[in-house]
Protein backbone atom coordinates (compact mmCIF):
# COMPACT_ATOMS: atom_id res chain seq x y z
CA UNK A 1 0.00 0.00 0.00
CA UNK A 2 1.44 3.29 -0.95
CA UNK A 3 1.37 6.16 1.42
CA UNK A 4 -1.98 7.81 1.97
CA UNK A 5 -0.36 11.11 1.24
CA UNK A 6 0.22 9.94 -2.34
CA UNK A 7 -3.51 9.55 -2.67
CA UNK A 8 -4.65 12.60 -0.74
CA UNK A 9 -2.15 15.09 -2.10
CA UNK A 10 -2.54 18.69 -1.13
CA UNK A 11 -3.65 19.83 -4.58
CA UNK A 12 -6.36 17.15 -4.55
CA UNK A 13 -7.60 18.23 -1.12
CA UNK A 14 -7.53 21.82 -2.24
CA UNK A 15 -9.73 21.03 -5.26
CA UNK A 16 -12.05 19.10 -2.92
CA UNK A 17 -12.38 22.03 -0.56
CA UNK A 18 -12.66 24.64 -3.27
CA UNK A 19 -13.81 22.94 -6.48
CA UNK A 20 -13.35 24.99 -9.66
CA UNK A 21 -16.28 25.64 -11.98
CA UNK A 22 -18.65 24.20 -9.42
CA UNK A 23 -21.79 25.78 -10.77
CA UNK A 24 -24.71 25.32 -13.08
CA UNK A 25 -23.83 26.47 -16.57
CA UNK A 26 -26.89 28.45 -17.62
CA UNK A 27 -25.95 28.55 -21.29
CA UNK A 28 -24.76 24.95 -21.56
CA UNK A 29 -25.62 23.24 -24.82
CA UNK A 30 -24.47 19.80 -23.67
CA UNK A 31 -24.95 18.17 -20.30
CA UNK A 32 -25.13 14.72 -18.74
CA UNK A 33 -25.66 13.14 -15.32
CA UNK A 34 -23.34 10.56 -13.84
CA UNK A 35 -24.06 8.22 -10.98
CA UNK A 36 -22.04 5.68 -9.06
CA UNK A 37 -24.63 3.30 -7.59
CA UNK A 38 -22.01 1.71 -5.35
CA UNK A 39 -21.40 4.80 -3.28
CA UNK A 40 -24.17 7.17 -4.31
CA UNK A 41 -21.87 9.75 -5.93
CA UNK A 42 -23.82 11.97 -8.30
CA UNK A 43 -22.56 14.48 -10.78
CA UNK A 44 -23.83 16.68 -13.59
CA UNK A 45 -21.35 17.90 -16.18
CA UNK A 46 -22.27 20.99 -18.21
CA UNK A 47 -20.55 22.04 -21.41
CA UNK A 48 -20.88 24.85 -23.87
CA UNK A 49 -19.41 23.56 -27.12
CA UNK A 50 -18.83 26.07 -29.89
CA UNK A 51 -17.39 25.00 -33.24
CA UNK A 52 -16.07 21.81 -31.73
CA UNK A 53 -14.33 23.68 -28.92
CA UNK A 54 -15.32 23.37 -25.27
CA UNK A 55 -15.84 27.05 -24.57
CA UNK A 56 -17.05 26.50 -21.01
CA UNK A 57 -17.27 23.56 -18.61
CA UNK A 58 -18.80 23.24 -15.15
CA UNK A 59 -20.15 20.63 -12.78
CA UNK A 60 -22.45 20.08 -9.83
CA UNK A 61 -22.99 17.13 -7.56
CA UNK A 62 -22.06 15.25 -4.42
CA UNK A 63 -19.22 12.85 -3.97
CA UNK A 64 -16.03 11.91 -2.23
CA UNK A 65 -12.85 13.97 -2.34
CA UNK A 66 -11.48 11.98 -5.25
CA UNK A 67 -14.55 12.30 -7.45
CA UNK A 68 -14.93 15.99 -6.59
CA UNK A 69 -11.30 16.85 -7.21
CA UNK A 70 -11.29 14.84 -10.41
CA UNK A 71 -14.37 16.71 -11.67
CA UNK A 72 -12.92 20.04 -10.67
CA UNK A 73 -9.65 19.36 -12.51
CA UNK A 74 -11.58 17.99 -15.46
CA UNK A 75 -13.37 21.29 -16.01
CA UNK A 76 -10.05 23.13 -15.91
CA UNK A 77 -8.27 20.78 -18.22
CA UNK A 78 -10.88 20.57 -20.98
CA UNK A 79 -11.80 24.26 -20.97
CA UNK A 80 -10.82 25.80 -24.28
CA UNK A 81 -9.80 22.45 -25.77
CA UNK A 82 -11.26 20.84 -28.84
CA UNK A 83 -13.56 17.89 -28.24
CA UNK A 84 -10.94 15.60 -29.77
CA UNK A 85 -8.28 16.95 -27.42
CA UNK A 86 -10.58 16.48 -24.41
CA UNK A 87 -11.06 12.87 -25.39
CA UNK A 88 -7.31 12.49 -25.70
CA UNK A 89 -6.87 13.92 -22.20
CA UNK A 90 -9.40 11.41 -20.84
CA UNK A 91 -7.51 8.59 -22.51
CA UNK A 92 -4.25 9.72 -20.93
CA UNK A 93 -5.94 10.24 -17.57
CA UNK A 94 -7.51 6.80 -17.67
CA UNK A 95 -4.10 5.22 -18.31
CA UNK A 96 -2.62 7.30 -15.48
CA UNK A 97 -5.04 6.06 -12.83
CA UNK A 98 -5.36 2.46 -13.94
CA UNK A 99 -1.82 1.56 -14.90
CA UNK A 100 1.09 2.73 -12.74
CA UNK A 101 3.51 1.81 -15.55
CA UNK A 102 1.63 3.59 -18.31
CA UNK A 103 3.58 5.89 -20.57
CA UNK A 104 1.57 9.06 -20.09
CA UNK A 105 2.07 12.54 -21.43
CA UNK A 106 2.26 14.62 -18.25
CA UNK A 107 2.28 17.88 -20.21
CA UNK A 108 -1.12 16.93 -21.54
CA UNK A 109 -2.49 16.10 -18.09
CA UNK A 110 -1.18 19.00 -16.02
CA UNK A 111 -2.63 19.02 -12.48
CA UNK A 112 -4.41 15.74 -13.14
CA UNK A 113 -1.11 14.06 -12.37
CA UNK A 114 -1.91 14.34 -8.66
CA UNK A 115 -4.60 11.71 -9.15
CA UNK A 116 -1.99 9.11 -10.13
CA UNK A 117 -2.10 7.82 -6.54
CA UNK A 118 -5.52 6.35 -7.28
CA UNK A 119 -3.92 3.54 -9.30
CA UNK A 120 -2.83 1.95 -6.01
CA UNK A 121 -6.46 1.89 -4.80
CA UNK A 122 -8.49 -0.17 -7.30
CA UNK A 123 -11.72 0.41 -5.37
CA UNK A 124 -11.39 4.15 -5.90
CA UNK A 125 -10.80 4.23 -9.65
CA UNK A 126 -14.54 4.52 -10.25
CA UNK A 127 -14.61 7.63 -8.09
CA UNK A 128 -11.95 9.25 -10.24
CA UNK A 129 -13.48 8.38 -13.63
CA UNK A 130 -17.12 9.18 -12.89
CA UNK A 131 -16.84 12.79 -14.05
CA UNK A 132 -14.96 11.73 -17.17
CA UNK A 133 -17.52 9.18 -18.29
CA UNK A 134 -20.12 11.84 -17.69
CA UNK A 135 -18.09 14.25 -19.82
CA UNK A 136 -18.04 11.71 -22.63
CA UNK A 137 -21.80 11.28 -22.38
CA UNK A 138 -22.25 15.05 -22.49
CA UNK A 139 -19.99 15.39 -25.55
CA UNK A 140 -21.82 12.60 -27.31
CA UNK A 141 -25.04 14.37 -26.44
CA UNK A 142 -26.58 11.26 -24.97
CA UNK A 143 -28.40 13.36 -22.42
CA UNK A 144 -29.34 10.41 -20.23
CA UNK A 145 -27.39 9.42 -17.16
CA UNK A 146 -24.33 7.21 -17.13
CA UNK A 147 -23.28 4.94 -14.30
CA UNK A 148 -19.97 3.46 -13.33
CA UNK A 149 -21.50 -0.02 -13.30
CA UNK B 1 -17.39 -24.27 24.84
CA UNK B 2 -19.18 -22.84 27.79
CA UNK B 3 -19.00 -19.25 28.86
CA UNK B 4 -21.06 -16.64 30.64
CA UNK B 5 -21.15 -12.90 30.43
CA UNK B 6 -18.83 -12.64 33.39
CA UNK B 7 -16.25 -14.97 31.96
CA UNK B 8 -16.68 -13.96 28.32
CA UNK B 9 -13.22 -14.71 27.03
CA UNK B 10 -12.90 -12.75 23.80
CA UNK B 11 -9.23 -13.67 23.34
CA UNK B 12 -10.17 -17.32 23.34
CA UNK B 13 -13.11 -16.73 21.01
CA UNK B 14 -10.84 -14.93 18.55
CA UNK B 15 -8.72 -18.08 18.37
CA UNK B 16 -11.73 -19.83 16.81
CA UNK B 17 -11.73 -17.48 13.79
CA UNK B 18 -8.62 -18.06 11.65
CA UNK B 19 -9.13 -15.00 9.43
CA UNK B 20 -8.74 -12.66 12.41
CA UNK B 21 -4.99 -13.36 12.26
CA UNK B 22 -4.74 -11.78 8.80
CA UNK B 23 -2.62 -8.69 8.29
CA UNK B 24 -4.10 -5.92 6.12
CA UNK B 25 -1.77 -3.29 4.70
CA UNK B 26 0.81 -4.33 7.25
CA UNK B 27 -1.59 -3.94 10.18
CA UNK B 28 -3.62 -6.54 12.05
CA UNK B 29 -7.08 -6.88 10.55
CA UNK B 30 -9.76 -5.04 12.51
CA UNK B 31 -12.90 -6.47 11.01
CA UNK B 32 -15.82 -4.13 11.61
CA UNK B 33 -17.96 -5.09 8.62
CA UNK B 34 -19.93 -7.85 10.28
CA UNK B 35 -23.29 -6.51 9.15
CA UNK B 36 -22.19 -7.17 5.57
CA UNK B 37 -20.98 -10.64 6.38
CA UNK B 38 -19.52 -12.23 9.48
CA UNK B 39 -16.34 -14.27 9.69
CA UNK B 40 -16.44 -18.03 10.04
CA UNK B 41 -15.17 -20.05 12.97
CA UNK B 42 -12.94 -23.04 12.24
CA UNK B 43 -15.77 -25.45 13.16
CA UNK B 44 -17.89 -24.10 10.30
CA UNK B 45 -15.01 -24.37 7.83
CA UNK B 46 -14.35 -27.91 9.10
CA UNK B 47 -18.02 -28.83 8.73
CA UNK B 48 -17.94 -27.85 5.06
CA UNK B 49 -14.72 -29.78 4.45
CA UNK B 50 -15.98 -32.78 6.37
CA UNK B 51 -19.25 -32.80 4.48
CA UNK B 52 -17.50 -32.86 1.12
CA UNK B 53 -14.92 -35.39 2.30
CA UNK B 54 -17.21 -37.90 3.96
CA UNK B 55 -20.88 -37.27 3.21
CA UNK B 56 -21.30 -35.54 -0.14
CA UNK B 57 -24.23 -36.98 -2.01
CA UNK B 58 -27.66 -35.78 -3.09
CA UNK B 59 -30.38 -35.78 -0.48
CA UNK B 60 -33.80 -37.42 -0.34
CA UNK B 61 -33.30 -39.57 -3.41
CA UNK B 62 -30.67 -42.27 -3.36
CA UNK B 63 -31.17 -45.58 -1.62
CA UNK B 64 -27.45 -45.74 -1.03
CA UNK B 65 -25.84 -45.18 2.34
CA UNK B 66 -24.00 -42.01 1.43
CA UNK B 67 -27.22 -40.35 0.30
CA UNK B 68 -28.78 -41.27 3.62
CA UNK B 69 -25.81 -39.75 5.43
CA UNK B 70 -26.16 -36.48 3.50
CA UNK B 71 -29.93 -36.46 4.05
CA UNK B 72 -29.47 -36.98 7.79
CA UNK B 73 -26.99 -34.11 8.01
CA UNK B 74 -29.21 -31.83 5.93
CA UNK B 75 -32.31 -32.55 7.99
CA UNK B 76 -30.33 -32.31 11.20
CA UNK B 77 -29.33 -28.79 10.13
CA UNK B 78 -33.01 -27.97 9.61
CA UNK B 79 -33.78 -29.10 13.15
CA UNK B 80 -30.93 -26.95 14.45
CA UNK B 81 -32.45 -23.91 12.74
CA UNK B 82 -35.87 -24.83 14.10
CA UNK B 83 -34.56 -25.02 17.65
CA UNK B 84 -32.43 -21.91 17.26
CA UNK B 85 -35.41 -19.71 16.39
CA UNK B 86 -37.83 -21.86 18.40
CA UNK B 87 -40.15 -22.76 15.56
CA UNK B 88 -42.85 -25.21 16.55
CA UNK B 89 -42.00 -27.78 13.87
CA UNK B 90 -38.97 -28.43 11.69
CA UNK B 91 -41.09 -28.44 8.53
CA UNK B 92 -41.71 -24.74 9.12
CA UNK B 93 -38.08 -24.09 8.17
CA UNK B 94 -37.41 -23.69 4.44
CA UNK B 95 -33.81 -23.54 3.31
CA UNK B 96 -33.23 -20.62 0.93
CA UNK B 97 -30.20 -18.77 -0.42
CA UNK B 98 -30.54 -16.03 2.13
CA UNK B 99 -32.83 -13.37 3.51
CA UNK B 100 -33.41 -11.85 0.09
CA UNK B 101 -34.66 -15.10 -1.36
CA UNK B 102 -36.79 -15.71 1.73
CA UNK B 103 -38.58 -12.40 1.28
CA UNK B 104 -38.95 -12.90 -2.46
CA UNK B 105 -40.37 -16.35 -1.82
CA UNK B 106 -43.11 -14.90 0.38
CA UNK B 107 -43.79 -12.08 -2.10
CA UNK B 108 -44.06 -14.43 -5.06
CA UNK B 109 -46.18 -17.09 -3.33
CA UNK B 110 -48.16 -15.74 -0.40
CA UNK B 111 -48.13 -12.27 -1.92
CA UNK B 112 -49.31 -13.19 -5.40
CA UNK B 113 -52.07 -15.35 -3.95
CA UNK B 114 -53.35 -12.95 -1.30
CA UNK B 115 -52.64 -9.41 -2.45
CA UNK B 116 -54.74 -7.73 -5.09
CA UNK B 117 -55.63 -4.35 -6.58
CA UNK B 118 -55.96 -1.60 -3.96
CA UNK B 119 -54.45 -3.74 -1.21
CA UNK B 120 -51.64 -2.37 0.91
CA UNK B 121 -48.34 -3.72 2.19
CA UNK B 122 -46.65 -1.90 5.06
CA UNK B 123 -42.91 -1.64 5.52
CA UNK B 124 -40.85 0.79 7.61
CA UNK B 125 -38.58 3.71 6.69
CA UNK B 126 -35.49 1.72 7.71
CA UNK B 127 -35.74 -1.21 5.33
CA UNK B 128 -32.94 -2.73 3.30
CA UNK B 129 -33.63 -2.71 -0.43
CA UNK B 130 -34.34 -6.43 -0.15
CA UNK B 131 -37.42 -5.62 1.93
CA UNK B 132 -38.56 -2.85 -0.42
CA UNK B 133 -38.02 -4.01 -3.97
CA UNK B 134 -39.74 -7.44 -3.80
CA UNK B 135 -42.88 -5.64 -2.61
CA UNK B 136 -42.60 -2.97 -5.28
CA UNK B 137 -42.45 -5.69 -7.91
CA UNK B 138 -45.52 -7.33 -6.39
CA UNK B 139 -47.41 -4.04 -6.06
CA UNK B 140 -46.67 -3.21 -9.68
CA UNK B 141 -47.98 -6.55 -10.83
CA UNK B 142 -51.09 -6.48 -8.66
CA UNK B 143 -51.96 -2.82 -8.54
CA UNK B 144 -51.34 -2.83 -4.79
CA UNK B 145 -49.71 -0.08 -2.75
CA UNK B 146 -46.62 0.06 -0.57
CA UNK B 147 -46.98 2.15 2.60
CA UNK B 148 -44.00 3.24 4.66
CA UNK B 149 -44.18 3.62 8.43
CA UNK B 150 -42.00 6.60 9.44
CA UNK B 151 -39.19 6.81 11.98
CA UNK B 152 -37.93 9.58 14.24
CA UNK B 153 -34.52 11.25 14.05
CA UNK B 154 -33.02 8.67 16.39
CA UNK B 155 -34.05 5.96 13.98
CA UNK B 156 -36.92 4.55 16.01
CA UNK B 157 -40.11 3.34 14.41
CA UNK B 158 -43.08 5.60 15.22
CA UNK B 159 -45.42 2.93 16.49
CA UNK B 160 -48.47 5.25 16.55
CA UNK B 161 -47.94 6.16 12.92
CA UNK B 162 -47.42 2.53 12.09
CA UNK B 163 -50.71 1.67 13.77
CA UNK B 164 -52.47 4.45 11.87
CA UNK B 165 -51.37 2.89 8.59
CA UNK B 166 -53.04 -0.42 9.40
CA UNK B 167 -56.38 -0.61 7.62
CA UNK B 168 -58.77 -3.17 6.17
CA UNK B 169 -56.75 -2.83 2.97
CA UNK B 170 -53.53 -3.89 4.67
CA UNK B 171 -52.72 -7.45 3.63
CA UNK B 172 -49.18 -7.80 4.94
CA UNK B 173 -46.68 -6.10 7.22
CA UNK B 174 -43.01 -6.68 6.40
CA UNK B 175 -40.54 -5.07 8.76
CA UNK B 176 -36.91 -5.39 9.65
CA UNK B 177 -36.13 -6.83 13.10
CA UNK B 178 -32.82 -4.99 13.36
CA UNK B 179 -31.80 -2.24 10.93
CA UNK B 180 -28.59 -2.93 9.01
CA UNK B 181 -27.83 0.77 8.61
CA UNK B 182 -28.81 2.11 12.05
CA UNK B 183 -28.69 -0.86 14.41
CA UNK B 184 -32.20 -0.10 15.67
CA UNK B 185 -33.94 -3.13 17.13
CA UNK B 186 -37.65 -2.83 16.41
CA UNK B 187 -40.38 -3.66 18.94
CA UNK B 188 -41.38 -6.70 16.92
CA UNK B 189 -43.73 -8.21 19.49
CA UNK B 190 -45.76 -5.00 19.60
CA UNK B 191 -45.73 -4.74 15.81
CA UNK B 192 -47.06 -8.29 15.53
CA UNK B 193 -49.69 -7.68 18.20
CA UNK B 194 -50.97 -4.55 16.46
CA UNK B 195 -51.09 -6.28 13.07
CA UNK B 196 -52.60 -9.52 14.35
CA UNK B 197 -55.33 -7.61 16.17
CA UNK B 198 -56.50 -6.73 12.65
CA UNK B 199 -55.83 -10.15 11.17
CA UNK B 200 -52.76 -8.98 9.23
CA UNK B 201 -49.80 -11.36 8.89
CA UNK B 202 -46.26 -10.15 9.62
CA UNK B 203 -42.97 -11.00 7.97
CA UNK B 204 -39.77 -10.06 9.79
CA UNK B 205 -36.45 -9.50 8.04
CA UNK B 206 -34.08 -11.07 10.53
CA UNK B 207 -30.86 -10.74 8.50
CA UNK B 208 -29.12 -8.69 11.20
CA UNK B 209 -31.05 -9.57 14.32
CA UNK B 210 -30.48 -13.30 14.17
CA UNK B 211 -26.77 -12.88 14.88
CA UNK B 212 -27.17 -10.37 17.70
CA UNK B 213 -30.31 -11.03 19.71
CA UNK B 214 -31.98 -14.28 20.78
CA UNK B 215 -34.87 -14.94 18.36
CA UNK B 216 -37.98 -16.85 19.40
CA UNK B 217 -40.50 -16.81 16.55
CA UNK B 218 -43.28 -18.25 18.71
CA UNK B 219 -42.80 -15.64 21.39
CA UNK B 220 -42.61 -12.85 18.79
CA UNK B 221 -45.63 -14.38 17.11
CA UNK B 222 -44.57 -13.46 13.57
CA UNK B 223 -45.89 -15.40 10.58
CA UNK B 224 -42.67 -15.36 8.56
CA UNK B 225 -39.06 -14.79 9.57
CA UNK B 226 -36.21 -14.68 7.05
CA UNK B 227 -32.48 -14.74 7.72
CA UNK B 228 -29.12 -15.47 6.09
CA UNK B 229 -26.56 -17.98 7.27
CA UNK B 230 -23.54 -15.89 6.35
CA UNK B 231 -24.34 -13.14 8.83
CA UNK B 232 -24.67 -15.80 11.53
CA UNK B 233 -21.07 -17.03 11.14
CA UNK B 234 -22.19 -19.63 8.59
CA UNK B 235 -21.40 -20.00 4.89
CA UNK B 236 -22.71 -17.72 2.13
CA UNK B 237 -25.51 -18.90 -0.14
CA UNK B 238 -27.71 -20.41 2.53
CA UNK B 239 -30.37 -19.05 4.81
CA UNK B 240 -33.74 -19.95 6.18
CA UNK B 241 -37.31 -18.82 5.88
CA UNK B 242 -39.56 -19.65 8.78
CA UNK B 243 -43.24 -19.74 8.00
CA UNK B 244 -46.19 -20.84 10.06
CA UNK B 245 -47.16 -24.32 8.86
CA UNK B 246 -50.77 -23.45 8.07
CA UNK B 247 -49.65 -20.53 5.89
CA UNK B 248 -46.95 -22.54 4.13
CA UNK B 249 -49.40 -25.37 3.47
CA UNK B 250 -51.86 -23.00 1.83
CA UNK B 251 -49.25 -21.20 -0.29
CA UNK B 252 -48.53 -22.12 -3.91
CA UNK B 253 -45.02 -23.35 -4.67
CA UNK B 254 -42.19 -20.89 -5.36
CA UNK B 255 -40.17 -22.63 -8.06
CA UNK B 256 -40.97 -25.77 -9.99
CA UNK B 257 -38.56 -28.66 -10.34
CA UNK B 258 -37.30 -31.79 -8.69
CA UNK B 259 -37.91 -32.52 -5.02
CA UNK B 260 -40.87 -30.14 -4.74
CA UNK B 261 -43.26 -32.61 -6.39
CA UNK B 262 -45.16 -35.66 -5.22
CA UNK B 263 -46.00 -36.94 -8.68
CA UNK B 264 -45.68 -35.56 -12.16
CA UNK B 265 -47.64 -36.38 -15.30
CA UNK B 266 -48.06 -34.17 -18.34
CA UNK B 267 -51.66 -33.63 -17.28
CA UNK B 268 -51.23 -32.86 -13.60
CA UNK B 269 -48.49 -32.43 -11.04
CA UNK B 270 -49.06 -32.91 -7.36
CA UNK B 271 -46.81 -30.86 -5.10
CA UNK B 272 -44.85 -32.21 -2.22
CA UNK B 273 -45.61 -31.37 1.40
CA UNK B 274 -43.71 -28.64 3.25
CA UNK B 275 -40.82 -27.94 3.47
CA UNK B 276 -39.97 -29.86 0.26
CA UNK B 277 -42.69 -27.98 -1.66
CA UNK B 278 -40.49 -24.88 -1.44
CA UNK B 279 -37.14 -26.52 -2.06
CA UNK B 280 -37.07 -27.19 -5.78
CA UNK B 281 -33.82 -28.55 -7.18
CA UNK B 282 -30.70 -29.58 -5.33
CA UNK B 283 -30.27 -27.27 -2.39
CA UNK B 284 -27.08 -25.87 -0.86
CA UNK B 285 -26.63 -29.02 1.20
CA UNK B 286 -23.08 -28.29 2.34
CA UNK B 287 -24.08 -24.73 3.19
CA UNK B 288 -26.99 -25.95 5.28
CA UNK B 289 -24.70 -28.30 7.16
CA UNK B 290 -22.30 -25.40 7.67
CA UNK B 291 -25.15 -23.25 8.97
CA UNK B 292 -25.99 -26.02 11.41
CA UNK B 293 -22.39 -25.98 12.63
CA UNK B 294 -22.53 -22.19 13.01
CA UNK B 295 -25.67 -22.50 15.12
CA UNK B 296 -23.97 -25.10 17.33
CA UNK B 297 -21.07 -22.69 17.71
CA UNK B 298 -23.11 -19.63 18.71
CA UNK B 299 -25.22 -21.79 21.02
CA UNK B 300 -21.95 -22.78 22.69
CA UNK B 301 -21.09 -19.13 23.26
CA UNK B 302 -24.70 -18.33 24.10
CA UNK B 303 -26.87 -15.76 22.34
CA UNK B 304 -27.58 -13.99 25.64
CA UNK B 305 -23.85 -13.71 26.31
CA UNK B 306 -23.26 -12.46 22.78
CA UNK B 307 -25.95 -9.79 23.13
CA UNK B 308 -24.64 -8.66 26.51
CA UNK B 309 -21.03 -8.44 25.35
CA UNK B 310 -21.89 -6.68 22.08
CA UNK B 311 -24.11 -4.17 23.86
CA UNK B 312 -21.22 -3.22 26.14
CA UNK B 313 -18.99 -2.89 23.10
CA UNK B 314 -21.43 -0.74 21.16
CA UNK B 315 -21.91 1.48 24.23
CA UNK B 316 -18.13 1.89 24.46
CA UNK B 317 -17.93 2.71 20.74
CA UNK B 318 -20.79 5.19 20.99
CA UNK B 319 -19.06 6.95 23.87
CA UNK B 320 -15.72 7.11 22.04
CA UNK B 321 -17.18 8.30 18.73
CA UNK B 322 -19.36 10.89 20.47
CA UNK B 323 -16.19 12.49 21.81
CA UNK B 324 -14.91 13.17 18.29
CA UNK B 325 -16.24 16.53 17.20
CA UNK B 326 -16.57 16.12 13.42
CA UNK B 327 -18.32 12.77 13.87
CA UNK B 328 -22.12 12.57 13.78
CA UNK B 329 -23.71 9.25 14.67
CA UNK B 330 -26.64 8.20 12.47
CA UNK B 331 -28.95 5.92 14.39
CA UNK B 332 -29.22 6.57 18.11
CA UNK B 333 -32.24 4.50 19.03
CA UNK B 334 -32.62 3.57 22.68
CA UNK B 335 -32.89 -0.06 21.70
CA UNK B 336 -30.07 -0.68 19.26
CA UNK B 337 -27.18 -3.05 18.90
CA UNK B 338 -23.94 -3.87 17.12
CA UNK B 339 -23.86 -0.96 14.67
CA UNK B 340 -22.05 2.38 14.71
CA UNK B 341 -23.09 4.32 11.63
CA UNK B 342 -21.69 7.82 11.22
CA UNK B 343 -20.77 10.68 8.94
CA UNK B 344 -17.91 13.16 9.29
CA UNK B 345 -17.76 16.84 8.55
CA UNK B 346 -15.51 17.57 5.56
CA UNK B 347 -14.74 13.94 4.83
CA UNK B 348 -16.86 11.79 2.57
CA UNK B 349 -17.53 8.23 3.83
CA UNK B 350 -15.60 6.76 0.92
CA UNK B 351 -12.50 8.69 1.84
CA UNK B 352 -12.95 7.71 5.48
CA UNK B 353 -13.19 4.08 4.41
CA UNK B 354 -9.98 4.22 2.39
CA UNK B 355 -8.05 5.85 5.22
CA UNK B 356 -9.40 3.38 7.80
CA UNK B 357 -8.43 0.53 5.47
CA UNK B 358 -4.87 1.79 5.44
CA UNK B 359 -4.96 1.23 9.21
CA UNK B 360 -6.26 -2.32 8.74
CA UNK B 361 -9.79 -1.36 9.74
CA UNK B 362 -12.53 -2.81 7.52
CA UNK B 363 -15.76 -0.83 7.57
CA UNK B 364 -18.56 -0.48 5.08
CA UNK B 365 -19.07 2.86 3.41
CA UNK B 366 -22.01 3.73 1.22
CA UNK B 367 -25.77 3.66 1.36
CA UNK B 368 -25.93 0.13 2.84
CA UNK B 369 -28.64 -0.87 0.36
CA UNK B 370 -30.94 1.54 2.17
CA UNK B 371 -31.08 4.60 -0.11
CA UNK B 372 -34.51 5.82 1.05
CA UNK B 373 -33.18 5.76 4.62
CA UNK B 374 -30.10 7.77 3.61
CA UNK B 375 -32.47 10.29 2.00
CA UNK B 376 -34.39 10.45 5.29
CA UNK B 377 -31.19 11.60 7.00
CA UNK B 378 -30.12 13.83 4.12
CA UNK B 379 -26.83 12.01 3.62
CA UNK B 380 -25.68 10.18 0.49
CA UNK B 381 -23.83 7.58 2.50
CA UNK B 382 -22.45 6.74 5.93
CA UNK B 383 -19.48 4.95 7.38
CA UNK B 384 -20.68 1.87 9.20
CA UNK B 385 -18.68 -0.02 11.78
CA UNK B 386 -20.61 -3.16 12.60
CA UNK B 387 -19.56 -5.33 15.50
CA UNK B 388 -19.48 -9.00 16.32
CA UNK B 389 -18.73 -10.76 19.59
CA UNK B 390 -15.11 -11.35 18.52
CA UNK B 391 -14.43 -7.62 18.37
CA UNK B 392 -12.71 -5.88 21.26
CA UNK B 393 -12.42 -2.50 22.93
CA UNK B 394 -8.88 -2.28 21.56
CA UNK B 395 -10.30 -2.58 18.05
CA UNK B 396 -12.70 0.28 18.75
CA UNK B 397 -9.66 2.27 19.87
CA UNK B 398 -7.96 1.44 16.57
CA UNK B 399 -11.06 2.69 14.76
CA UNK B 400 -10.89 5.91 16.74
CA UNK B 401 -7.19 6.29 15.89
CA UNK B 402 -8.08 5.80 12.23
CA UNK B 403 -10.70 8.52 12.47
CA UNK B 404 -8.08 10.82 13.97
CA UNK B 405 -5.97 10.07 10.92
CA UNK B 406 -8.89 11.07 8.66
CA UNK B 407 -9.14 14.36 10.50
CA UNK B 408 -5.41 14.86 10.13
CA UNK B 409 -5.41 14.14 6.37
CA UNK B 410 -8.41 16.34 5.70
CA UNK B 411 -7.28 19.27 7.79
CA UNK B 412 -4.18 19.79 5.71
Amino acid sequence: MSNLHDLYQEILLEHNNRPRNFRILEDANRQADGYNPLCGDQITVYLRVEDDVIADAAFQGVGCAISRASASMLTQSVMGQTVAKAEEIFEGFHALITDPDADVDFDLLGDLEVLSGVSAYPTRIKCAVLAWHTLTAAIEGKGDSVTTE
Amino acid sequence: MSTTANTFDVARIREDFPILKEMINGKPLVYLDNAATSQKPQVVIDALVNYYMTENSNVHRGVHTLSQRATDSYEEARTKVQEFINAKEDKEVIFVRGTTEGINLVAQTYGRENIGPGDEIIISAMEHHSNIVPWQILCEEKGARLKVAPINDDGELLLDEFENLLSPRTKLVSIVHQSNALGTINPVEQIVELAHARGIPVLLDGAQAVAHVPVDVQKIGCDFYAFSGHKLYGPTGVGALYGRADLLNAMPPYQGGGEMIRSVTYEKTLYNVIPAKFEAGTQNIAGSVGLGAAIDYVNGVGMENIATYENELVAYGTEKLSEIEPVRLIGTARNKGSILSFVMENAHPHDVGTILDSEGVAVRTGHHCAQPLMDRYGVPATVRASLAFYNTREEIDTLVKGIDRVIEVFSR
